[in-house]
C-alpha cells in the first residue's frame, strides 16, 4: 500500500543511516541456496533473500538449430511471477513487470556469454542442446532482480547434461554426470537510489518508494555484460559509477556463496 | 496376471513419502507445500479479496477459484510449455468442486478466494497432491472448514487394486488388463467423497473396491495435514 | 456417553472431535454433527465448562459494526470519501460522519482527506451485501499524519493490543513511539526511526508467539533488552493510543 507521504517517512531513517527493517543501507537480508531442489529438472536451485524466495529450473533437449545460426545452440532465460508470490501478480499473460524482470535476468545469463553456444552443437546445422532456464518467483519480499539472477546461476551449475537416444533425442530415464559447459558466472546486482542513498536488497516498501534503480550484470572477471536503469529519477555519471563499484563487490560476495 | 509385488515394494495401499508443511509462502494469506513420492505441489491461498471481473461476482456468496500450474521444469521429459491448457483448467475445477463441500463461504458476497497450485516436481497424482496441498493452505489461512481434504489416486494395475500410482504404474498398461487410474478426495470424518474421475478400464465391484481404499487411505493422508497444522504451533 | 477428546489450550485443527454428548455446547470455531462436536478452524480449544470455543490463530477480518479500523482513502466522492480497509470491502466516510465542522455545499472535499490518506474510523453500519459506512467521530478517529504502517493477521490484533492494551502500553514505555491498531490487521506507527524498528520487531515477535503462554512477560523482556529501558505492564484507558 503507498501511503501519500511515505517517501518522507523512508528518508528519516535513510537520513539515519538505516532502513524499514534496521539493516544499513549496503546490508543484504540472509542469503541461502539449495540446490537440487526439483529432480525432474536436470538442474535445479532454490534462492531465499531474506524471505524472498526464488526456483530455477533448467530444462536441457535437443533440437535443431535456428536456420540462421547453424552453429550454436539455443539459450534461453524466462522467469513467470506467479501469482502465489504475492497478491499483487495476477494470473494470466506476463505483466510489464514479469517481461522486464525475464529480459533483464536473460540478457546477464546470455551477454556475459556464461555458456558459449557454440559448445552446445551436437552436429552443426542439425542437431544441437537446447537450455532453458526458468525462474519462478515462489515469495516476493523484494529484490526478485537478484534473487532470480542468483537462483538461474546456481541451477545452471547444478545442472547434469541428459543422455542422448538411439534417433539423437534426449534420454530423460539416462541421465550423465556431464555438467553444462559453463564459462562465467555472471550475477547481477541491483541498486536503488532512494534521496541521496543508494542501498541494495531492496524491501517491497522500498521498491514503491524510490527514485532510480540500477541493475548491473557482472562476470567473476570484473567486466560488465548488461545493464538495466529503471525508474522515473535521474544519475548522475558518478553516481553510476559508484554503483558499478557496489556492484562488483556484492556480486563477488555473492558468487562464494555459490561455490561448491 | 495379477501384481504380485509393486515395482517400489510398497503394499497395495501403502502411499509413497509424504511430506507436508504449512505457512511456507510468507506473502499468502495461507500456504502449504505437500510432498508424496517425488511429487510436490505448493499451494497459495489469498482471500477473501475483490474479484474481478466483476461479472464473475456472485451476491450471495464468496467465489472460489482454483488454479494448477505445473512449473516449466516440472515435467518428466521435456519443458512444460507455460500457460495450463484445457487440462489445467479442468483440473483446477475439479480441485475446487472438491474443495467446496467443506467450505461455506456465504459471509463473503462478491469476494474471490483465489487458490493456486503450483507443482515444481512431478510424478504422478499431481492432482491430488495439490488437492492435498490447497486443503492445508485454506486451513492455515484461517478459512472455517467443516473437515479436512485428502486426496489420492487409486488404481487397478493388472487386477490388484492399488492406492498412489507412480507413473510407472499408470503407464502399465497390458492387452487384456489396463490401468484404471482412479483419482478421488475424502472428507474423513463423513467418509463422503468430494472428487471421483477414472481414466481406463474397471468392474463395478472392483471400482467399489478401489473406492474403499481410497476412503481409508484419505483417512491416514488427513492425519498428516493435520500434523502439519499443528506443527506450524510448536515451540518457539 | 459423553466425554471431551481435547483439552484446553490445545491446537486444533478443521475436523477434530472436540467432544461427544448432548451436553457439550458448541460455541465459536466448533459446530454440532449429531452426537459429536468438531473443530471447524485452526485455532486454539478454550473449554469453558461445557462450552467449546476455538479461538482463531489465523484468519481474515469480519467487519462489525462499532470496529475500529484503519483504512485509507481511495476516491473523493459526491459528498464524502471512499476508504480502503485492505480487505475484499471498502467503505464510504460520509461528509457528515467526517467532522463536526459545518462542511458547504461547494466545499473542496479533498483538501479534507486526499487520496492515499490513512485514517482511524469506526464501522457505524454493514450490510448483507458488506455495503459498510465508517465514521471518523468518536474518541481516537482521526487522519493519521506520517508514520509506517504493518500487516498483521486480524486474527493476532487482540494479542498485539493486550488485556486492557497493556501490551500496546509496554511498547510505548520502550520505544516512544504513538501507535494505532486496527482491528481489520494494519498497524500503525509513529516515532524515532530506532523506536519504530524496535516496535516492529516487537509485533512480529507478538505474532509469531500469540499462541504460548507467558507472552506478557516475555515482550516486557524482550523490550528492556532492545532498548534497556524499564518496562511496566500495566492497563491504559480506552483512549490512551495516540
Amino acid at each position: 500500500m503507498i501511503m501519500s507521504d511515505e517517501k518522507q517517512h523512508v528518508l528519516k531513517y535513510l537520513a539515519k543511516g538505516i532502513r524499514y527493517d534496521g539493516r544499513k543501507p549496503l546490508d543484504y537480508r540472509e542469503v541461502s541456496i539449495a540446490y537440487g531442489v526439483s529432480r525432474s529438472a536436470e538442474g535445479s536451485a532454490l534462492v531465499k533473500i531474506g524471505k524472498t524466495e526464488v526456483m530455477a529450473g533448467v530444462k536441457i533437449s535437443i533440437e535443431k538449430p535456428y536456420p540462421d545460426t547453424p552453429d550454436k545452440g539455443n539459450l534461453m532465460v524466462n522467469a513467470e511471477l506467479r501469482p502465489m508470490a504475492s497478491p499483487l501478480f495476477e494470473s494470466g499473460p506476463p505483466s510489464d513487470q514479469g517481461i522486464e524482470l525475464a529480459r533483464v535476468v536473460d540478457r546477464g545469463v546470455r551477454e556475459s556469454e556464461s555458456i558459449d553456444v557454440h559448445d552446445l552443437v551436437i552436429k552443426a546445422g542439425e542437431l544441437v542442446w537446447s537450455v532453458s532456464v526458468d525462474l519462478v518467483a515462489i515469495n516476493d519480499d523484494g529484490n526478485l532482480f537478484d534473487a532470480c539472477s542468483l537462483a538461474a546461476l546456481a541451477a545452471l551449475k547444478d545442472a547434469k547434461m541428459p543422455g542422448k537416444t538411439e534417433n539423437n533425442k534426449a534420454d530423460y530415464d539416462n541421465r550423465t554426470n556431464d555438467k553444462l559447459p559453463l564459462k562465467h558466472e555472471p550475477l547481477e546486482i541491483t541498486m536503488f537510489k532512494i534521496g541521496n542513498t543508494v542501498l541494495v536488497d531492496p524491501s517491497p516498501e522500498e521498491e514503491l518508494n524510490f527514485d532510480a534503480r540500477l541493475t548491473v550484470a557482472c562476470r567473476e572477471d570484473g567486466s560488465l555484460c548488461a545493464l538495466q536503469k529503471g525508474g522515473a529519477g535521474e544519475l548522475t555519471i558518478e553516481e553510476i559509477d559508484h554503483m558499478i563499484g557496489i556492484a562488483l563487490e556484492k556480486s563477488a560476495w555473492l558468487r562464494k556463496k555459490l561455490a561448491r | 496376471m495379477p501384481y504380485p509385488k509393486r515395482f517400489d515394494g510398497r503394499k497395495f495401499d501403502e502411499t509413497r513419502p509424504i511430506v507436508a508443511k504449512v505457512g511456507i509462502i510468507a506473502r499468502a494469506d495461507g500456504s502449504a507445500m505437500f510432498q508424496i513420492g517425488k511429487t510436490t505441489a505448493y499451494a497459495a491461498v489469498y482471500g477473501p479479496r475483490t474479484l474481478h471481473p466483476k461479472w464473475m461476482q456472485n451476491p450471495k456468496t464468496g467465489v472460489l477459484r482454483c488454479e494448477y500450474n505445473m512449473l516449466p521444469f516440472s515435467g518428466h521429459g521435456e519443458r512444460v510449455r507455460p500457460g495450463g491448457g484445457r487440462r489445467a483448467r479442468e483440473i483446477g475445477m475439479v480441485t475446487e468442486n472438491a474443495l467446496l463441500p467443506v467450505l461455506d463461504l456465504r459471509e463473503y458476497p462478491n469476494a474471490v478466494v483465489d487458490v493456486y497450485i503450483d507443482l515444481p516436481q512431478t510424478d504422478a497424482g499431481t492432482r491430488c497432491a495439490g488437492i492435498c496441498a490447497a486443503s492445508m493452505a485454506l486451513a492455515d489461512a484461517g478459512f472455517e472448514m467443516t473437515d479436512m481434504v485428502a486426496a489420492v489416486a487409486v488404481g487397478n494395475v493388472q487386477g490388484s487394486i492399488v492406492a498412489d500410482l507412480t507413473y510407472e504404474e499408470e503407464q502399465n498398461k497390458t492387452e487384456t488388463e489396463g490401468v484404471a487410474d482412479t483419482p478421488v478426495a475424502f472428507m474423513p470424518n463423513s467418509g463422503k467423497l468430494t472428487l471421483l474421475q477414472m481414466d481406463g478400464h474397471n468392474t463395478r465391484a472392483d471400482l467399489k473396491r478401489a473406492l474403499e481404499m481410497g476412503r481409508e487411505v484419505c483417512k491416514k493422508i488427513v492425519a498428516i495435514q493435520k500434523a502439519a497444522l499443528r506443527a506450524k504451533y510448536k515451540g518457539e | 456417553m459423553e466425554s471431551l477428546h481435547m483439552n484446553d489450550k490445545d491446537i486444533v485443527v478443521p475436523g477434530d472431535l472436540l467432544a461427544s454428548g448432548m451436553g457439550y455446547l458448541p460455541s465459536k470455531g466448533s459446530y454440532r454433527d449429531g452426537e459429536k462436536v468438531y473443530a471447524n478452524r485452526v485455532g486454539l480449544l478454550s473449554v469453558e465448562g461445557k462450552v467449546l470455543k476455538v479461538v482463531p490463530l489465523s484468519g481474515n477480518y469480519a467487519p462489525k459494526i462499532g470496529d475500529k479500523l484503519i483504512g485509507q482513502v481511495t476516491d473523493v466522492l459526491f459528498s464524502g470519501w471512499r476508504v480502503d480497509l485492505f480487505g475484499p470491502y471498502s467503505a464510504v466516510l460520509g461528509v457528515k460522519d467526517a467532522t463536526s465542522e459545518f462542511i458547504g455545499r461547494g466545499a473542496n472535499l479533498a483538501e479534507l482527506f486526499g487520496l492515499g490518506d490513512l485514517i482511524v474510523c469506526k464501522i457505524v453500519n454493514v450490510t448483507s451485501q458488506k455495503l459498510i459506512d465508517v465514521s471518523l467521530k468518536g474518541p481516537g478517529l482521526q487522519k493519521l499524519k506520517g508514520g509506517r504502517t504493518l500487516k498483521v493477521n486480524a486474527a493476532k490484533v487482540p494479542r498485539i493490543i493486550g488485556k486492557d492494551s497493556s501490551m500496546l502500553g509496554m511498547i510505548m514505555q520502550a520505544t516512544g513511539i504513538k501507535i494505532a491498531v486496527g482491528m481489520n490487521g494494519i498497524v500503525w506507527i509513529d516515532g524515532t526511526p530506532e523506536g519504530e524498528v524496535v516496535a516492529v520487531e516487537t509485533i512480529e515477535k507478538i505474532q509469531n508467539e500469540a499462541h504460548l503462554s507467558g507472552l506478557t512477560n516475555k515482550i516486557k523482556d524482550f523490550l528492556e533488552h532492545k532498548t534497556g529501558k524499564k518496562v511496566v505492564a500495566q492497563a491504559i484507558p480506552a483512549e490512551g493510543e495516540s
